[in-house]
């Protein structure tokens, strides 16, 4: 990163499912999803993940589809 | 016809025989109303990730139907009424999946690294007295 030009934040990072071979959002694919939820189970906000609004709506929808078929937990306890 | 994914869990009592018996049974259900299964996946044992009807584990089964909604609504009401399955879902998709599942390809390397942790995966009780080890991990 270039110094003096940037003196705050870093550049933006762009979304992880948008692009050419980009991972396609499905609900059977926990290892994929495990990445965009919190160590106690909560969906990631977009704003920490980057992702894109309408592939963060798939994402939600998956991972909610992938919880009621217990493949990946409502919560986490500790 | 419409195209369809429906995932059901088995109860963990049950053997794999069982779990196919069920397959062949819903197969069959779909059949009669006109329907065509593409293709049938057998996930195995897997763990859950919180207690359904008081199972920890449950048979994960996988089938690509291509249907019409008469004989798919016939097929969820079969499958509600028989105790063995714990849970399911049906999905409407666009496209079925050309080769298998995520799920299975995981399996499948799994396997082919050797087994390892898969060994050791089997009984419900088990794992919970391996608990007050240390290395027993948490996943």
């Amino acid at each position: 990163m270039s110094q003096g030009r940037r003196p705050f934040g870093r550049r933006r990072k762009s979304c992880p499912f948008s692009g050419a071979n980009a991972p396609v959002i499905d609900y059977k694919d926990t290892r994929l999803l495990q990445r965009y939820v919190s160590e106690r189970g909560k969906i990631v906000p977009r704003r920490i993940t980057a992702v894109s609004s309408k592939k963060q709506r798939e994402l939600a929808r998956a991972i909610k589809r992938s919880r009621y078929l217990a493949l990946m937990p409502y919560t986490i306890d500790q | 016809m419409a195209l369809y994914e429906h995932i059901f869990i088995a109860r963990q009592d049950i053997s794999s025989q069982q779990v196919e018996g069920l397959t062949d049974m819903v197969v069959a259900v779909l059949e009669e109303n006109g329907g065509k299964v593409h293709k049938t996946e057998y996930w195995g044992l897997k763990s859950l990730a919180y207690r359904v009807k008081k199972n920890r584990k449950g048979h994960y089964s996988l089938l690509n139907i291509e249907a019409d909604h008469a004989a798919v609504a016939e097929m969820e009401r079969r499958i509600s009424l028989n105790d063995d399955i714990i849970r399911h879902m049906t999905l409407r998709v666009e496209q079925h999946e050309a080769d298998e599942s995520i799920q299975m390809r995981n399996k499948n390397r799994d396997e082919r690294r050797g087994p390892r942790r898969s060994d050791n995966d089997e009984g419900g009780r088990d794992d919970r007295r391996r608990d007050s080890k240390p290395e027993g991990d948490a996943s």
